[in-house]
């Protein structure tokens, strides 16, 4: 027999699953530079999520709602607890706080238009209140962050809401980064910075630590805005059945958890990979926190993180949450990542940008470097004008309203005249993590893996 | 809203304290009294957050958190001790401790000048914004902590960490910091110096010649979170 006639040409060229190719360039990189990748966006790893969970919608046993013809609310009211004016929203669908700096003032103006004609809420980020958002926002929820920028009083009582940030899902116990690209002269002297510093964020409040603080903070708050105003308190899902009972016994009028497919605009790798857990997991535990305080419909609860669309809306709504805040589906509705920017209403190639930063439509991230070649997450000049604030509202409006029509037709699937009535007995899980971590029976079965020891 | 009369005191023993800081935001007219007296604090939270006005509020005792928190364009003077976080985020006015001050007294204070008679506690400006802060005594660790802008007098010691990942704020101290933080380092004292600490010490009213102090700075070797960025091997 012939030894060489052996077929070992597959074998030889066999990828390692541990040491796969990215895995190869990774390693590389770091004995390259010495330094730690940062990037934009949320986990791209694949992660248990909504679209593990199904609907069982009417039928024999329960009816479902005419799509067209009856009614299906989707008011939305926030903040009852202890403002005098809480928020009230046409849609329970938000806009995610982003920061300018991040953002141009463009794409903050879309937002706020977009958001307004919507009758929903955006929210301010790292680096202040901008007049493009507050005067484009009927309804705007600001930000208190650790870093303080650009924070001051006469904001606070401008804003409808405020939003104490503790963490974000991209990187729950780490502070904020905007490398010096974009911290052109309005971002330098919104922050108090010099121009062109790679600005970090602080990861704790520098006038509060824990939880028993943090109720004197939000009584500060509430003092000087005459207690009208609700206090959000965001949290990164990490411990989230602790952290939202900690976060209501401060006194927050409404908790948001964000998942760890939540965005960002430039974080270390590693945080965005592997801390935090998935936004499937936290809703669920959220919940369970607020029914155990038996504070459910008191405290209201906003789920962000990896929201794109209405079915993940309407999954959200029937754990239990009670809307949900969308930060990076609304970038990409704003043309993030798309082949093409319009410019007087005519489309035009951004594949030269894409290619200069070594990426292509569909798999960039690089919002860190302020080069994104649709003009969304930029401070640069020119590249700025790629996204006028025209095209940008409708795109989000149309977005935001589809999301919304796919809700209710789901909810009306379900025979709900309020998307506020769907419930986790409307769901079923496709895989065991799911089942588990979203606590709902396994799809045909009556399983609900390590519920109850089992 | 009913109009509140203007008292001249308020008795935190006996009036809520929402009430007495909602008077204080009421926009005052021409015959409204300026000079607002406030006895039994007894450590409170919150006492006069948010003043919007030029008023003049004297709190009788010790304050808990926040005392003069944002405050605008008011004066107040604390004639007793203040907890976590006194005058944190001013935007303009004074805020003065007559006693001694707990953690993160000025954190990022925008601008306006606060004044500690006595110590202050960790974290003193930190993140601090564009104010002036003067103390008399010594202050904690990690003072001065991110500062961005502004300037800080301290007349006796500091603790570990004076001044670290400074940005553009300048401190000036008479005593020993027990260690400098990252990036933090001595520069010479030039005359502008002399002269913009001989006028806050005037300011604050406290007797101590500037030429004694000496001044500390970013080294800006931190601006760029790594110089070597772009090596190659």
């Amino acid at each position: 027999m012939d030894i060489k006639s052996i077929p070992i040409k597959r074998l030889s060229t066999e990828e390692s699953a541990t040491f796969d190719r990215s895995t190869i360039d990774y390693i590389q990189k770091a004995a390259a530079h010495g330094l730690y990748e940062i990037r934009g966006l949320g986990a791209k790893r694949q992660l248990p999520h909504f679209d593990d969970l199904l609907f069982l919608a009417g039928s024999l046993s329960r009816y479902p709602l005419e799509g067209y013809r009856e009614k299906c609310v989707t008011k939305t009211v926030l903040g009852t607890r202890f403002a005098k004016k809480p928020i009230e929203l046409a849609i329970p669908i938000t806009v995610a706080g982003m920061s300018f700096g991040a953002l141009s003032a463009n794409v903050k103006e879309s937002l706020g238009r977009a958001a307004t004609e919507l009758g929903t809420t955006t929210t301010t980020g790292d680096g202040g209140m901008t007049p493009e958002e507050r005067n484009s926002s009927k309804t705007l929820v600001y930000q208190c962050l650790p870093s303080r920028y650009g924070f001051n009083p006469d904001d606070v009582r401008r804003a409808d809401a405020i939003e104490v940030v503790i963490g974000q899902g991209a990187k729950p116990g780490g502070g904020g980064m905007l490398l010096g690209q974009k911290v052109n002269p309005r971002v330098a002297k919104m922050r108090t910075l010099p121009q062109g510093v790679d600005q970090r964020s602080a990861c704790r409040h520098p006038d509060w630590t824990g939880p028993d603080d943090l109720a004197i903070k939000i009584q500060e708050l509430r003092e000087l805005t005459d207690w009208e105003k609700p206090i959000y308190v965001k949290v990164g899902a990490t411990r989230v059945f602790n952290d939202v009972k900690l976060a209501v016994h401060a006194g927050a009028d409404v908790v948001v958890v964000d998942g760890m497919q939540g965005g960002t605009a430039a974080t270390q790798t590693c945080y965005i990979e592997h801390i935090g857990i998935p936004t499937l997991a936290a809703v669920r535990q959220a919940v369970d926190a607020l029914e155990d305080l038996n504070m459910k419909g008191k405290v209201q609860l906003i789920v962000s993180g990896g929201i794109r669309s209405g079915a993940d809306v309407a999954k959200a709504l029937a754990l239990g949450a009670d809307a949900v805040a969308i930060g990076q589906g609304i970038l990409v509705a704003l043309g993030c990542n798309s082949e093409t920017y319009v410019q007087n209403g005519e489309h035009h190639s951004a594949l030269e940008g894409y290619d200069a930063l070594g990426t292509a439509p569909g798999f960039c991230h690089h919002c860190h470097t302020g080069k994104c070649p649709v003009g969304v997450t930029t401070q640069d000049s020119v590249l700025e004008q790629r996204l006028q604030p025209d095209v940008g509202s409708r795109r989000v409006r149309n977005y935001l309203k589809t999301l919304n029509m796919e809700l209710t037709t789901i909810a009306r699937a379900c025979g709900k005249q309020n998307v506020h009535h769907l419930e986790r007995e409307d769901l079923v899980a496709l895989t065991l993590e799911a089942a588990a971590m979203a606590r709902v029976p396994l799809a045909g079965t009556n399983w609900i893996p390590g519920f109850g020891g089992r | 809203m009913e109009r509140l009369i203007a008292p001249l005191e308020f008795d935190l023993a006996k009036l809520p304290l929402t009430e007495m800081n909602r008077f204080l935001h009421q926009e005052l007219d021409d015959g409204d009294t300026r000079t607002v007296a406030v006895v039994n604090p007894d450590g409170a939270h919150n006492i006069a957050v948010g003043l919007n006005q030029p008023v003049k509020v004297e709190i009788h005792g010790h304050a808990g958190y926040y005392a003069g928190g944002m405050n605008k364009h008011a004066h107040v003077t604390i004639h007793g001790s203040a907890g976590t976080g006194v005058a944190e985020n001013m935007m303009s006015g004074t805020v003065h401790v007559k006693g001694f001050a707990s953690n993160g007294a000025g954190a990022t204070a925008h601008g306006g000048l606060l004044v500690i008679d006595g110590d202050a506690g960790l974290r003193c400006g930190i993140s601090l914004k564009g104010a002036d802060i003067v103390v008399g005594g010594s202050v904690g660790s990690f003072s001065g902590f991110m500062a961005q802008a502004g300037r800080m007098v301290i007349c006796g010691d500091a603790g570990d960490a004076l001044g670290d990942s400074l940005y553009e704020a300048v401190i000036y101290i008479k005593g020993e910091p027990k260690s400098l933080g990252a990036d933090a380092q001595f520069e010479p004292m030039t005359d502008a110096d002399v002269e913009a600490l001989a006028g806050l010490l005037d300011r604050a009213g406290l007797d101590h010649d500037p030429k004694s102090f000496r001044r500390i700075a970013s080294a800006r070797q931190l601006y760029h979170w790594n110089a070597d960025a772009n090596q190659e091997y």
